[in-house]
């Protein structure tokens, strides 16, 4: 193997936690910062604002 | 003489596991760090001025009548709704530490492409994150105060999504690219949200004065910048101590 394809298979396998990453931090930012639940909204209601999201 | 032992070959299956919880680790450490500071910030700066617009949101002080309104009312003093502050804390840190694992998942790849990443170049990750997460969209959706007269909320957030994916492809074009065509798509990118426009609201009827609302985004910016600047120093700090931290126990 050279180095080249050695290398390209390292990046392929570093982006399958890569892309689990992103997906897991999307689902976190939706929920903490879109989700339009009145109990999640409340809560989440100063943050919302201050972090230029749109709120209501 | 045998040479000594050398781990050339990747593993038989991919080195998945260990990656991901590298990226995880990091994120969550860097993240929380981030958003506690960042949490902190928003009670100091952005919350007074948030508590001043809700008392004209709420008709207990009104704009716009015939008398001129003290621009110093009496505001709850700090930390004086402990339950929303302690709510507010835990939601900015959720936030930012899901910025963060999207922040060092995209680290990885850029370091697997041969790019350095440490706390020092991690300032520039969270400068480019700040762009695409809170300017672009607040260029033309500006951080909005409460009150204020805004479109359909699911209309904002489709263009607010996409604002910030078409800016966040435009700074990786920016940081990575290497020749002008990837700058002039950046270009096109960062600029095509705002040509489109975003969903206005029909009417204002907004009955915060202009002068909370400007000071209102003009915080919020600016503490979206720190906190930015932190989520990216943060990450590539603690994404390279992991990594020390995993060449220590192989």
């Amino acid at each position: 193997m050279t180095t080249q394809t050695l290398k390209a298979s390292a990046s392929r396998a570093g982006l399958i936690p890569a892309v689990f990453a992103v997906v897991l931090g999307l689902g976190i930012v939706t929920l903490a910062g879109h989700v339009q639940a009145s109990a999640l909204h409340d809560a989440a209601h100063d943050v919302r604002h201050a972090t230029g999201f749109p709120c209501h | 003489m045998t040479p000594p032992m050398t781990c050339v070959t990747p593993p038989a299956s991919p080195a998945t596991e260990p990656m991901f919880s590298r990226i995880l680790t990091s994120a969550l450490f860097a993240g929380a760090a981030a958003g506690l500071i960042a949490a902190l910030l928003q009670l100091v700066f952005v919350q007074p001025v948030l508590l001043h617009a809700e008392l004209y949101e709420s008709g207990e002080l009104i704009h716009f009548g015939g008398a001129a309104v003290t621009a110093h009312p009496e505001l709850p003093g700090m930390f004086s709704d402990l339950q929303r502050d302690a709510l507010s804390i835990v939601f900015t840190m959720l936030t930012y530490t899901g910025y963060t694992l999207i922040v060092v998942a995209l680290m990885s790849i850029a370091e697997g492409q041969g790019h350095k990443v440490d706390g020092r170049t991690g300032v520039l990750w969270g400068l480019a994150g700040f762009v695409a997460v809170h300017f672009a969209p607040g260029f033309t959706l500006a951080p909005e105060v409460p009150g204020v007269a805004a479109a359909d909320v699911f209309a904002r957030q489709i263009w607010w999504f996409a604002t910030v994916a078409t800016a966040a492809v435009a700074m990786w074009l920016i940081a990575f690219g290497s020749n002008l065509i990837s700058y002039v798509i950046a270009a096109v990118l960062l600029m095509a949200p705002h040509i489109i426009g975003a969903p206005e609201p029909e009417f204002f009827t907004g009955p915060v004065p202009t002068e909370i609302g400007a000071l209102f985004a003009a915080r919020a910016f600016g503490i979206g910048l720190a906190a930015w600047v932190l989520v990216g120093s943060f990450a590539g700090y603690f994404w390279q101590k992991e990594a020390k931290h995993a060449e220590a126990h192989a």
